[in-house]
């Protein structure tokens, strides 16, 4: 297993080229290209805005300009969603690869995970105007020092988890299903739409073992809350529940692998 | 030194019951048996403990008929499936032909797919860059290389897979059966590639259908069948055998068939007579089964059987009984032949179809001017040819005994067939003697 984490290093142009073609491919031939990665998450946040400004219209005071505290939780949100429904079909799309090339699997579902991390990071530029715009100005450094560290640990849980996931759905191909399902749940599930002290008490305790429950509340923190980033020892222990899946996703990847070429 | 070791190979896969195919996790949990139906129920050997070496700089050729394992193995060296159990080693760098452009995406131009190709074969950025105009220049698609890859024909995505696997320069090359797509041009552009990688001293794994190609080219042969070797050496040894036993298993399936068709004739003959005893001692009428035109009736048997042919063989070089044959040898329908009564009027005739229906030749007694005189009891008929110039094919015969006015006394219509094998592959219905002469400026190289 560390043999083959270490021959990833080697892949690393490869990912970055398949990133790329990832990228490049998914808006060929569409008009606006590019800026699908910016509209996408816009349009969302509008329609969301609109439902929670106009249909549903109680809030406390503290979570104005709403708009920002959703934006906050569905950037990060959609580049964790679509990375774990796409790595589950990606060994079986990608079969051809498997089956006829020398090729390490694992590429696969990390070329997912990190093209999503590229729209997410296209949208950040619209995030920050919106800080801007909004003269919701707390960004201090302090806090800003925080951002990539949950970058990084969203980055590793995401690739863990869609490590397992693409091995598993080789072998049991209803995981699409079940995960469209629970993806769905698990945004709800997430202080999201709704800041973590609107849930009631006993909630909160089973939102807090949800690890996507920490990195939410991270973002909102640092990017739309005032005062100091106060989450962080749950960040330092996602830091370390993050590794320990990574690990578990790679060893049931490494465990299966070998069953790819026959099973795809 | 050898550039691939494989020890004691076996490969084993799992087949699928139809119960295992539709389990789902659902299922599966609800039956509780998740860990168990990851299990195999039932296992298929795909290669049985093999074991060759390929020495560095030799090219080695695998047959082997369908589904003999030789893929499965050409898999295990690229690495791309491991064995069951035993051991694959290959020294230096492995670029395997497998599946040609597999990897490219139709939506992005042929230049981005042909970085991102080389860089999942193993070549850096800037290597791809080095070799791209060499690429692009043996796939022949220099205007065409910006366009999105789905725009291509498939000729055009087969070559440019293949320009891009066999620049980068392996010291190990595989391939699988992949001369047969593209034209004829290009596959001679791929076979000097070849010839050009050995003359550099890269070792070559080849596995193919081609036998031609595994004679000329090939260093060593092995022969694959279920799974096992056969045989391994001089590629012109193992060729030859392998296409005698192929030849072999086409020669029961030929006898079957001819089996086959003769126990239905007979089963219609012995309807036919029957028929006869009830009209036993009258004049015989004209059996009433006959086709209106001969040429266009389907196969079959008919006459009134009192002349009869009661089997047919096929003989080749010492009277051997065969049903394949090499173009240019002795060839010879043998006929088993009763009179139930003495008779003078007969004419014996025989005609050679090929595979479209066409005849190739038609003869008979009659034709060719031989008055019958007297025929009693049992005796036989061969019909000689010396050298058999048919072009490769499979061949159906009609043979029939008849009065010289036409009436059937006993008519096989396409009811045997024989297989015609030829080294060379030329066309046609028939194949003259023939020589080529050149006028002394006209040169060919000799044959490799």
């Amino acid at each position: 297993m560390l043999h083959n984490l270490r021959q990833l290093i080697r892949y690393r142009p490869l990912i970055q080229s398949l990133v790329a073609r990832e990228l490049k491919a998914r808006y060929r031939g569409s008009v606006l290209g590019f800026f699908w990665s910016f509209f996408n998450p816009l349009l969302l946040l509008g329609i969301y805005s609109f439902v929670f400004t106009f249909v549903l219209p109680s809030r406390p005071a503290d979570l104005e300009p709403y708009a920002l505290f959703l934006f906050c939780g569905i950037l990060p949100w959609t580049w964790f969603s679509s990375s774990l429904a796409e790595s589950s079909q990606v060994l079986i799309s990608g079969g051809n690869l498997i089956k006829k090339v020398l090729f390490p699997a694992e590429v696969l579902p990390i070329v997912t995970v990190l093209a999503n991390m590229m729209h997410f990071v296209f949208g950040l530029p619209i995030l920050f105007l919106f800080i801007l715009y909004f003269k919701h100005a707390v960004l201090t450094l302090g806090e800003l020092a925080w951002f990539p560290v949950v970058i990084i640990v969203q980055l590793i849980l995401t690739v863990g988890l869609a490590l397992f996931l693409s091995a598993i759905t080789v072998h049991f191909r209803d995981v699409k299903d079940i995960l469209g399902n629970v993806l769905t749940f698990w945004f709800f599930a997430t202080p999201i739409i709704y800041p973590m002290d609107m849930a009631p008490p006993m909630g909160r305790a089973l939102l807090n073992l949800n690890p996507f429950t920490h990195l939410a509340i991270s973002y909102q923190e640092i990017l739309f809350y005032p005062g100091p980033f106060g989450h962080w020892r749950w960040l330092l222990a996602m830091v370390v529940a993050s590794l320990l899946l990574f690990v578990a996703g790679y060893f049931v990847f490494d465990r299966l692998r070998d069953s790819f070429a026959e099973e795809v | 030194m050898t550039a691939i070791e494989v020890s004691n190979a076996t490969k084993i896969y799992r087949r699928y019951s139809r119960r295992r195919q539709f389990a789902t996790l659902k299922s599966a949990m609800l039956r509780g048996s998740v860990i168990a139906d990851l299990r195999p129920e039932e296992t298929f050997a795909a290669v049985r403990d093999v074991s060759f070496q390929v020495a560095s700089g030799t090219t080695f050729g695998i047959v082997g008929r369908n589904g003999s394992g030789k893929s499965t193995i050409l898999k295990m060296v690229a690495g791309i499936t491991k064995p069951t159990s035993g051991r694959v080693r290959v020294e230096g760098r492995i670029s395997a032909l497998i599946e040609l452009g597999a990897g490219f995406h139709p939506e992005i131009s042929g230049r981005e797919n042909v970085f991102i190709n080389g860089i999942m074969l193993g070549l850096s950025k800037r290597e791809v860059a080095r070799r791209f105009d060499e690429i692009v220049e043996f796939a022949e698609l220099e205007e065409f290389i910006d366009a999105p890859v789905k725009t291509y024909s498939s000729g055009m995505y087969m070559r440019l897979g293949f320009a891009v696997a066999i620049n980068v320069d392996p010291d190990v090359l595989l391939i699988d059966e992949v001369l047969a797509v593209g034209d004829e041009a290009f596959t001679h552009k791929c076979l000097d590639k070849f010839g050009e990688f050995r003359r550099r001293g890269k070792t070559i794994l080849l596995v193919t259908h081609s036998l031609g190609l595994v004679e000329r080219f090939c260093d060593e042969a092995l022969w694959l069948e279920s799974g096992e070797i056969r045989a391994a050496g001089d590629p012109k040894r193992v060729v030859g055998a392998y296409i005698t036993d192929v030849e072999k298993s086409e020669e029961e399936h030929l006898a079957a068939v001819n089996a086959r068709a003769r126990e239905t004739a007979d089963q219609g003959a012995a309807a036919a007579r029957s028929d006869e005893t009830a009209v036993a001692g009258e004049v015989m009428p004209a059996p009433p089964d006959v086709p209106a035109d001969m040429f266009q009736a389907g196969e079959g048997r008919w006459g009134s059987r009192e002349l009869e042919i009661v089997d047919v063989q096929f003989a080749g070089d010492n009277g051997r009984i065969a049903h394949i044959f090499h173009t240019g040898e002795p060839f010879t329908v043998r006929l088993k032949v009763r009179a139930t009564r003495p008779a003078d009027d007969f004419v014996f005739g025989i005609g050679i179809f090929n595979a479209d229906g066409i005849c190739c030749y038609g003869t008979n007694t009659g034709i060719e001017d031989l008055a019958s005189a007297e025929w009693s009891g049992e005796g036989e008929v061969h019909f000689a040819i010396d050298n058999l110039d048919l072009v490769e094919g499979t061949y159906k015969v009609d043979v029939a005994v008849h009065k010289r006015d036409g009436y059937p006394y006993d008519y096989h219509r396409l009811l045997y067939s024989f297989r015609v094998k030829s080294r060379t592959k030329d066309v046609g219905i028939y194949r003259p003697r023939h020589r080529w002469q050149f006028s002394p400026n006209i040169r060919f190289k000799p044959p490799i």
